[in-house]
């Protein structure tokens, strides 16, 4: 796919004598894609390496059961599937409430697989499919990159990308969650939105919609694409930056792209009544008025124009007055205010925790703290700064998305853990035009300063001729990513001093154009110190990889002096169920455990991981803080045969059910009032040993937990 | 086309023997027993019966088989039964196999059902023969109490006659009763019956009619592993790459008396001997030698606990299901395992291979209610026929599997209660042409090169319109 396409970018440099180069930087880059697409995908087996190949953690094994169903009943039965198994009862009706990107992904996966008679089990699939997807997403990257800043800049992006550890956190394999595809597909619609925008071709418009498809499929993320690209879109108008090309790349994607979006059941008329798009409908309607402006003022003369805005706007005021407060009204007449907790709570970070304990609740919904960003994008934060003024060198349509994209992702980032994942991909790219920038200047003054090089007339030819620049540095940079993803398995080194050495750098760029050098020594140095910038952070992924975001948090292990310890305890149970129970009994556990329980087990929950009904939530976490009779009764009238409980003091489990009690008193006091916090707490603290409150001694899950 | 011709044979050789039977019917009656010994293990949940019979042709006319008698109660749960006759005296004794069948018999007492052994030699008038006969019985120690809780251990009653259930008349029989401790909680007395340490001994008794049956039931403790096997498929998939690759799925039970109350975890770890003694942790699994890749898992992944002791006569896989399994709980796993080919392929002529693998089930002293072999042959594989030295069901299936086109021809073998003593080869023949190997390979091979000819042209056709 990319050695055609870089071919045919380089071939049209009109420069015979390099045909053959270009062609050799073609095949180059081609081969260290593949090698990038290997990497992505092999670092993130140590998951299957170190323990098995297994769904990890939660959400997933919700999503392998889709599948698995999916792959049973096939796609008609998917979209009408109510599921008895859960919620109980009450059900849910999955077809309706997933989004089915990630499922229908695996499961056309699993069919082409076994239509070849290659006979791979659904779990396998599903394991995989994370890993083979951040391949797709590192060439998403190159590419996207490469439109913004040449294929040097897309190959560092797409390494640095391949081993982010915020995406591995993610996406190692069996970690078989929505972000998984969703990452490639946020990255590919932001590439083909871009291609579009620079070629201004209803192809890739057409494409980019489809693209915008498979996002709102995959991941209720589909809101930042669809917020983004309108800001873009506004600011290139505020900027004067319009163009066709910009009406293109935009209007198609919004009709199309929503119509598109209200097919999947689960978005439906959300597409055009939530206020999530509201903001890409109002810059539609901004583009329209900016486009018929240019329209007018290319067929009157500049007087008879004047004359017309003034009577325009005049009108256009009024009328603009009126949509708004129409809107306003709307979006006010509803009781969340047309946004969704979550999407609210991004807005206003303390919103959640003040309204809705179950959002609260999830770890992974709180605030990141500074070590995170370290641990997540690495020596990438420390780039980043170097990568936005790369933009502005000189700034485009493209560059400036970029920078729009890092700027908002950033924020969003730091409302929500979670989305760090969604800064990463903007991270990447900005360091990689960063590094690849840097790598450029200081190799071409190494390059300037050693006579007897036969790079000199390139350098004269690249000097002269400034519009060809651009196309002939691609094979340049190429060069110089590939040597970077060669040297990098052996150095180390400090960050710091390398942003002391790569500011000036960038800043100098302008200046150096004209010498085109910097000092010899200078320009090694420097490079060494990037080289061990790299090394730093390639260290720092694997041992992230390795380490931090491998373990299936199903089966714990602890080293002990006698070796390796595997505490399989979950499966245990989760099997015992299986087995020994009837097929039809209710089992009840806090939410935590409500997916696993239905996949693993095969037996119907009350309350699971989709927390889509608080009341639901809160009745269990009520008889779970209620005292043995109580809870007795509330769990009688759900029918409820068996409690599922995580114990972890005999072995000192952190995250065991007594740890989350506190939420469950919260979220049941939530909706019934007689369970009130501070009856659990003595003197405010909270404490499970004899000086315990007799309300917290009585309570179901304290008398579970400690039996005797 | 093996089939039928198999029915055929089999319903002549019934018919035959029908013919046999009832043209010589007389002849049951002019043999005698002259001493019956019997001894019952009960140690294991597997009964395990050797009889000793001194049998004399008191006819006039040579006899050419003896039959034995057992109650209907008894026959569904006999899963073997095999006779040896003795020859010679003493220390040179040596043993001969006979063919055992099981035969229908007219105007049978009380449903009796009958097995026939076939002498090797006929028996002469006046001569006599030792007969060693070794059945075993599955589902025959019934739990009582039927529900226990944690701690209590397994009682269970056995139920037989003092006396052998025969056709022919025994003039001195005794009856030993083995079980696997000293607990005894009860035992019908039928004098002269005494007990001494783990043996119960009825007998010696003398003279006894034909059909003489006397009722007894002894009431014991049994803590052996009641591991049932409820259905096992094990398939076995031939690659002529080197591989010989088998997968084992289980369904497990404990089949003794069911678990009653909470199960104590911390009980059970600080004194397994005492807190769920009648329970099972481990099972050992005799796998051939030279095994590799060995996994277990279920279908919620690997199952971590787990040991593999290989030498170069046998391994021995000991394997604990995710739980410790108390009576009535079930566990399903799958036990998968690589063998060396060159171990289990032989050549029987030109092009005719066989693949000699075990019967049964590798698991110790378990009972697999319904077993099903699978022999995946490889692709393009013709004619083939197992052999099996007991009598199975057997079908043709296909399975396809790997880049597979035709699919492989798949010999399924299926047999009901199996006991460890089904632990004995079988043979599958079948024609195979080792150019079939390379129809894979080939196949990937030329749809590589069809993809990079596409690659090829489709970056040298120009489709645009306009030049």
């Amino acid at each position: 796919m990319a050695a055609p396409e870089a071919s045919s970018a380089a071939v049209p440099t009109l420069m015979t004598n390099n045909t053959l180069r270009n062609a050799f930087g073609g095949v180059l880059s081609f081969f260290i894609l593949l090698l990038i697409g290997v990497l992505a995908f092999s670092i993130r087996l140590f998951s299957v390496i170190k323990y098995e190949s297994v769904i990890h953690e939660f959400d997933p094994y919700f999503n392998y059961r889709v599948t698995q169903f999916l792959t049973k009943n096939g796609i008609y039965e998917f979209w009408n599937w109510f599921d008895d198994r859960t919620w109980y009862p009450l059900g849910r009706v999955i077809g309706g409430t997933v989004y089915p990107g990630l499922t229908l992904t695996a499961g056309t996966i699993w069919w082409l697989l076994n239509s070849l008679n290659i006979p791979l089990s659904v779990e396998t699939v599903c394991v995989f499919t994370a890993p083979i997807f951040s391949a797709f997403a590192s060439w998403a990257t190159y590419l996207l990159t490469k439109e913004v800043k040449g294929a040097g800049a897309g190959l560092t992006a797409a390494v640095l990308l391949a081993m982010v550890p915020s995406y591995i956190s993610r996406s190692v394999a069996g970690s078989y969650d929505n972000e998984a595809v969703a990452i490639f597909a946020l990255i590919f619609t932001f590439y083909l939105y871009i291609k579009t925008l620079n070629t201004g071709s209803l192809f890739y418009a057409t494409l980019n919609s489809i693209a915008y498809f498979y996002m709102v499929c995959s991941w209720g993320g589909y809101t930042f694409i669809i917020n983004l690209i309108p800001m873009h879109v506004l600011l290139c108008i505020v900027t004067g930056r319009y163009s066709s090309r910009l009406y293109i790349a935009y209007a198609p994607l919004v009709v199309l792209g929503t119509l598109l979006a209200a097919l999947v059941p689960v978005v439906g008329f959300n597409a055009v009544m939530t206020s999530e798009h509201f903001a890409s409908f109002l810059v539609f309607i901004i583009i329209h008025v900016v486009a018929l402006v240019y329209y007018i003022k290319g067929i009157l003369s500049p007087k008879m124009f004047k004359v017309a805005v003034t009577l325009v706007i005049s009108a256009g005021l009024a009328v603009c007055c009126a949509v708004i407060a129409v809107l306003i009204a709307l979006v006010a007449s509803s009781p969340t205010k047309g946004w969704s907790g979550r999407s609210l709570s991004l807005l206003d970070p303390t919103y959640a925790s003040k309204y809705i304990p179950i959002i609260a609740s999830v770890s992974e919904h709180q605030p990141p703290t500074w070590p995170s960003y370290f641990m997540d994008i690495n020596v990438l934060a420390f780039l980043v700064p170097a990568g936005i003024i790369a933009c502005f060198l000189p700034l485009s349509d493209a560059s400036s998305f970029v920078v729009l994209y890092i700027a908002t992702s950033v924020y969003f980032s730091g409302v929500m853990v979670r989305l760090m994942l969604v800064l990463a991909p903007a991270a990447c790219i900005t360091s990689g035009i960063a590094l690849s920038q840097a790598f450029d200047v200081f190799t071409r003054s190494i390059k300037f300063q050693l006579p007897g090089l036969s790079s000199n007339t390139e350098v004269d030819a690249g000097e002269t001729s400034s519009a060809t620049k651009e196309a002939q540095n691609d094979a340049v940079k190429t060069e110089k990513a590939e040597e970077t993803s060669k040297d990098r398995p052996s150095r180390k080194s400090k960050k710091k001093e390398r942003e002391h050495v790569e500011k000036p750098s960038t800043k100098t760029k302008a200046e150096k154009k004209r010498l085109l050098a910097l000092p010899l020594e200078a320009s090694v140095i420097s490079l060494l110190l990037l080289v061990f910038l790299g090394a730093f952070y390639v260290v720092h992924c694997v041992w992230a990889a390795a380490e931090a975001y491998s373990a299936p948090s199903i089966v714990l292990t602890s080293h002990s002096h006698d070796g390796l310890h595997v505490f399989d305890d979950f499966r245990e149970a989760y099997a015992w169920l299986r087995h020994n129970t009837d097929v039809d009994d209710k089992v009840a556990s806090w939410w935590d455990y409500g997916y696993q329980t239905t996949a693993m087990a095969n037996r119907t929950v009350i309350v699971d991981n989709n927390t889509w009904n608080n009341t639901h939530i809160a009745t269990v976490g009520t008889a779970m803080s209620s005292p043995e009779k109580a809870a007795w009764e509330i769990f009688h009238s759900l029918d409820v045969k068996y409690i599922l409980v995580v114990f972890g003091g005999l072995v000192g489990y952190p995250s065991d059910d007594i740890n989350k009690f506190l939420w469950m008193v919260r979220i049941g006091g939530g909706v019934f009032p007689h369970i009130k916090e501070p009856d659990y707490l003595r003197d405010g603290q909270y404490r499970i040993d004899s000086q315990a409150t007799p309300t917290m001694l009585n309570c179901l899950m304290y008398k579970l937990s400690y039996y005797r | 086309m093996e089939g039928p011709i198999r029915a055929r044979e089999a319903l002549a050789l019934t018919l035959f023997s029908l013919l046999f039977f009832l043209s010589r019917s007389s002849a049951l009656h002019d043999l005698l027993i002259s001493n019956a010994e019997r001894r019952i293990d009960l140690s294991s949940h597997i009964v395990k019966v050797y009889l000793t019979l001194k049998v004399e042709n008191a006819g006039s006319s040579p006899a050419s088989e003896v039959v034995l008698a057992f109650p209907p109660s008894q026959v569904d749960h006999l899963a073997t039964v095999e006779a040896l006759a003795t020859k010679g005296k003493r220390k040179k004794t040596t043993f001969v196999r006979l063919e055992v069948k099981p035969t229908e018999l007219p105007d049978a007492p009380n449903d009796t059902k009958y097995f026939t052994i076939y002498l090797a030699n006929p028996l002469n008038s006046a001569e006599s023969i030792t007969l060693e006969v070794l059945y075993m019985l599955t589902h025959s120690l019934e739990p009582f109490p039927a529900e226990i809780g944690q701690s209590e251990s397994q009682l269970v009653y056995y139920r037989d006659s003092a006396l052998v259930l025969s056709p022919y008349h025994i003039k001195q029989q005794t009856t030993f009763i083995k079980t696997p401790s000293t607990k005894v909680d009860s035992f019908t007395r039928v004098e002269p019956t005494n007990r001494a340490g783990t043996e119960i001994k009825y007998g010696p008794y003398e003279d006894h009619t034909p059909y003489s049956f006397s009722a007894i039931l002894v009431h014991f403790e049994n803590n052996s592993p009641f591991a049932v096997v409820e259905e096992l498929v094990r398939e076995v998939e031939i690659s002529h790459w080197g591989n010989l690759q088998v997968t084992e799925q289980y369904k497990l039970v404990h089949a003794g008396a069911r678990h009653k109350g909470v199960f104590s975890r911390v009980d059970y770890q600080s004194k397994p001997s005492f807190n769920g003694v009648s329970s099972f942790r481990y099972l050992l699994a005799r796998l051939p030698p030279r095994v590799h890749s060995v996994y277990y898992r279920d279908e919620i992944g690997n199952i971590s606990s787990s040991h593999l002791r290989t030498d170069s006569r046998k391994s021995e896989l000991e394997i604990e299901p995710r739980y410790p399994l108390f009576g009535g709980w079930k566990a399903t796993f799958v036990i998968g395992y690589g063998l060396p080919l060159q171990d289990f392929l032989f050549e029987s002529s030109e092009d005719r291979r066989y693949v000699n693998f075990t019967f049964g089930c590798p698991l110790m002293e378990t009972v697999v209610d319904k077993l099903t072999i699978k022999v995946v042959l490889p692709e393009g594989s013709k004619d083939p026929s197992a052999v099996v030295p007991f009598p199975v069901d057997q079908h043709l299936e296909t399975k396809y599997s790997y880049l597979d086109v035709v699919g492989r021809t798949v010999v399924v073998l299926e047999k009901k209660n199996v006991v460890p003593g089904h632990n004995s080869h079988f043979q599958v023949y079948y024609t195979f042409k080792p150019i079939f190997m390379l129809a894979e390979p080939l196949m990937l091979a030329s749809a590589f090169f069809l993809f990079f000819v596409a690659c090829i042209a489709y970056l040298h056709i120009d489709l645009s319109i306009r030049k």
